[in-house]
């Protein structure tokens, strides 16, 4: 059965202004044109990784990094300020699965992996979500070519 | 996570989400989302079971390519432990302990287990 995650962090953080979620009812839609085996994919995390050799996150920070997608998974950081899992430590593509999307590249399933990968930790206002990162990160991606992208979230 | 999904569809990419929080995804509604009913952080499966993590991503993608109206969210039936539910009383509950909150002491725990991941 699915959790109440929604119920659970109000009461986590009972004793501060609740976190007023977005609540859409109707979506974006952009058609996929073509199978994602001839689809140039590209991931997105909010998972907070960076390279050792990147600037680390900031609280409150709407940057995002550019992950090459031939990076060995040991040169990742993570900065998250809200929740992480030692399984993630012990092999990151629990949730940022670079190593099987080269696989699955390599085996035709998908057309291309996008390179780079992006991620950035999320801030607390929906409306710098929209306005501040989201413009940046559509220019990066449409610079690497992306056709489409797969999202993973923490 | 879906704001940015939907941003980026409303400029012209498809795309697909991974969600592990029903609720949430269901509220915030991106475009084309699956579910993984696994504790948060899992995804794409468990860790170190690559066999597992290539088949949710294979059923993903496939999700990517048959989902066909804005905001439809599929459960994929993966279960996390079938004799055993309780993380779900746990996960993000009363008492869970979050770690990894500031820089320094981020910088060296990724560094210790990422080394031995890699040993």
């Amino acid at each position: 059965m699915p959790i109440s995650y929604i119920a659970r962090t109000r009461e986590r953080y009972a004793g501060h202004l609740p976190y007023k979620w977005a609540v859409n009812t109707e979506a974006p839609w952009t058609p996929l044109l073509k199978p994602i085996k001839e689809c140039r994919l590209a991931l997105v995390s909010s998972g907070g990784f960076y390279l050792k050799t990147q600037p680390p996150f900031q609280d409150d920070d709407t940057s995002y990094r550019t992950i090459p997608v031939g990076t060995p998974l040991k040169e990742l950081r993570i900065h998250h300020h809200g929740y992480r899992d030692a399984d993630v430590d012990l092999d990151p593509n629990c949730v940022f699965p670079l190593d099987r999307l080269r696989e699955l590249e390599a085996a035709g399933a998908l057309g291309a992996l996008v390179d780079p990968a992006l991620s950035y930790v999320m801030v607390y206002s929906a409306r710098r979500e929209r306005e501040e990162r989201a413009p940046k990160m559509v220019a990066e991606l449409k610079a690497a070519g992306a056709e489409a992208a797969l999202l993973v979230p923490v | 996570m879906g704001l940015i999904a939907r941003e980026i569809e409303r400029a012209g990419i498809p795309t697909l989400s991974m969600s592990s929080a029903w609720d949430i995804t269901f509220a915030v509604r991106p475009p084309r989302a699956v579910f993984v009913n696994f504790p948060l952080n899992h995804q794409t499966g468990k860790a170190n079971d690559p066999g597992l993590q290539r088949r949710i991503l294979l059923d993903a993608l496939r999700a990517f390519e048959v989902l066909w109206a804005p905001g439809m969210l599929l459960t994929l039936p993966y279960v996390w432990d079938p004799d055993d539910a309780g993380w779900e009383e746990k996960d993000w509950g009363p008492g869970f302990e979050l770690y990894g909150v500031g820089e320094a002491m981020q910088e060296g725990f990724a560094e210790r287990k990422l080394g031995r991941a890699q040993a």
